[in-house]
């Protein structure tokens, strides 16, 4: 159980590691956004060169960026198959076949499948490279500006990290209820459905019990080292921006005036 | 030096429960003096009211009678809660409800944070107190892959990162291996004798009250023994009446004086055991 991790993050010195998280999410969004600007493949193919630079400096292994497509493998697999059989315009391509694919079907499923995965590994480039506290922290400095419609910016934070704090304590807890239940003859495994679930509520039962007798003993903690909540709070780690983040926040913007013009320009090409 | 925490014949009972029935006394007409800068040890079975004790001197608890008194601050005012718990850092006995943070430093920091303290006076004493713990070197590491021990340490740091003059410990050892436990107790010596940090100690380990300076023992939620470790483990059958154990050493030199063995009574630890027993044989 110590071995596992809390998110995806993949530890390192790269300059993504370095950037400033807040322009890292911002960063992202605009990426993702203008992924879904693109109109046709000299777009998506400057999005794609962009993104592949990222991953190179990004210093996180290949294998693993693609190993976060695996979950989505079957969305984008519907996702093309569905395209090419349903866009019914363009040349047939197997005249003579009762297959009724056209080219226009073939290049949307094409163009729709390296869309996704553009998205995908994008985004998991940005969870690579950041550890949830730093994305927590972020995102609470991001959403601040929210305060002035009473909106309390830091509970949610403070709640977002004590579950990331506390997914590995009750991982280990389900593993010890589970082996006490079993030791005590309780079937987990076999059955139907129906069964199975019926035998979850001998663990769910004392989880819930333990995680309220911890949450009471969580709090009594924080109250005893003086939390009361985000007012006249101070933060050891500062959030300060660099040349970096306005290198990348630079090269994101090209990008950006890039997609305009290519999207202007090859409108033609689907 | 004074008294920084003064129980003036304090009485506590925890809220009855559905069925309202009264509960009993949890802690019963207590006075109590703590010095300052001295390691006081509390003793006492289960139930014996030992933690509802630690947990009156940092306004946790509320005595229902009498009065606890922080650095003259009264805990029963609600607007001195917060400088009571700046003057009184608290260390539970399970390692994983205390830490609040996904990495060790930024549990550190937790504290001077809540007090507002400037980001890069927070950084100082959060390398200072990592240090002092001997954990700086895990200082980015997740707390979930350290060992009970270690996060015990890393728990008893975030309470130097507050500066606060005394700390009180309810049960620190009670979930940790012999490992463990002589790695926290070795911390707190330190933190006593070379930062001069008060210390109060609630166990019911007899080898850890031995280290203190001071012991007091409780029952029934009164004090029935109070003074120093010799004194206290000297009076074997005392202990032994109210359900604790002796050291070992101890009951051994009551073992050997019974059998009309002249050897002292007060023996603490193993060295002193040895020491005597050989100078007995030596002398005959």
């Amino acid at each position: 159980m110590k071995g596992i991790a809390i998110g995806q993050y993949y530890p390192g010195k790269s300059l993504l590691h370095k950037m400033d998280p807040r322009v890292k999410i911002l960063l992202t969004l605009v990426f993702v956004f203008l992924i879904f600007f693109c109109k046709n493949f000299w777009a998506l193919g400057l999005m794609g060169s962009f993104l592949l630079i990222g991953m190179l400096i990004s210093g996180v292994p290949f294998k693993m960026l693609i190993r976060s497509l695996r979950a989505i493998l079957f969305i984008v697999l519907i996702t093309a198959v569905l395209n090419l059989f349903y866009v019914t315009d363009g040349n047939v391509l197997f005249p003579n076949t009762f297959i009724k694919i056209t080219d226009k079907g073939l290049y949307t499923a094409i163009f729709m499948t390296v869309r996704i995965a553009c998205l995908i590994i994008g985004s998991s480039l940005m969870t690579f490279t950041t550890t949830p506290t730093m994305l927590t922290d972020a995102i609470e400095r991001l959403l601040s500006p929210l305060k002035i419609f009473k909106i309390q910016v830091h509970t949610l934070a403070m709640m977002m990290t004590l579950a990331l704090r506390f997914i590995p304590t009750l991982m280990e807890e389900i593993e010890k209820i589970m082996n006490a239940q079993k030791a005590r003859g309780a079937d987990l495994e076999s059955g139907n459905i129906i069964d199975r679930a019926k035998a979850l509520v001998p663990i769910l039962v004392p989880l819930f019990v333990s995680s309220f007798r911890r949450a009471y003993e969580l709090a009594f903690a924080m109250e005893c080292r003086c939390y009361t909540g985000g007012n006249g709070r101070t933060r050891m780690k500062q959030m300060k921006l660099s040349w970096l983040d306005l290198l990348f926040g630079f090269a994101m913007t090209s990008i950006l005036a890039g997609v305009i013009l290519l999207n202007h320009y090859f409108a033609h090409l689907i | 030096m004074g008294n920084i925490i003064e129980f003036d014949n304090v009485s506590f009972r925890y809220e009855a429960d559905i069925e309202g029935e009264m509960l009993p006394l949890a802690v019963d007409s207590v006075s109590l003096g703590i010095e300052q800068g001295s390691f006081v040890a509390v003793l006492g079975h289960n139930g014996s009211g030992k933690s509802t004790l630690a947990k009156l001197t940092n306004a946790i608890n509320i005595p229902e009678s009498g009065k606890v008194t922080v650095d003259g601050m009264d805990t029963s005012d609600e607007k001195l809660t917060d400088a009571i718990r700046r003057t009184v850092g608290m260390v539970f006995q399970n390692p994983d409800n205390q830490i609040v943070a996904t990495i060790v430093e930024d549990d550190v920091a937790f504290g001077p944070e809540n007090l507002g303290v400037p980001p890069a006076e927070i950084r100082q004493r959060v390398d200072d107190a990592l240090k002092a713990v001997n954990m700086f070197e895990f200082r980015k590491s997740e707390p979930h892959k350290l060992s009970g021990g270690q996060k015990q340490r890393v728990a008893i740091a975030g309470v130097i990162a507050m500066q606060t003059s005394c700390i009180v410990l309810d049960e620190p050892t009670a979930m940790l291996d012999p490992n463990g436990r002589r790695e926290v107790i070795a911390t707190i010596k330190k933190l006593n004798k070379e930062m001069g940090i008060t210390v109060i100690l609630v166990t019911h380990f007899m080898d850890e009250a031995v280290q203190a300076d001071r012991v007091v023992v409780m029952d029934k939620g009164r004090i029935i023994m109070d003074g120093t470790p010799r004194e206290v483990f000297s009076e074997s059958d005392r202990l032994i009446a109210v359900g604790l154990d002796v050291p070992q050493a101890t009951q051994l030199a009551a073992a050997l004086i019974k059998k009309g063995v002249q050897i002292s009574s007060d023996l603490l630890d193993e060295n002193e055991c040895i020491d005597a027993v050989c100078e007995l044989l030596r002398s005959k």
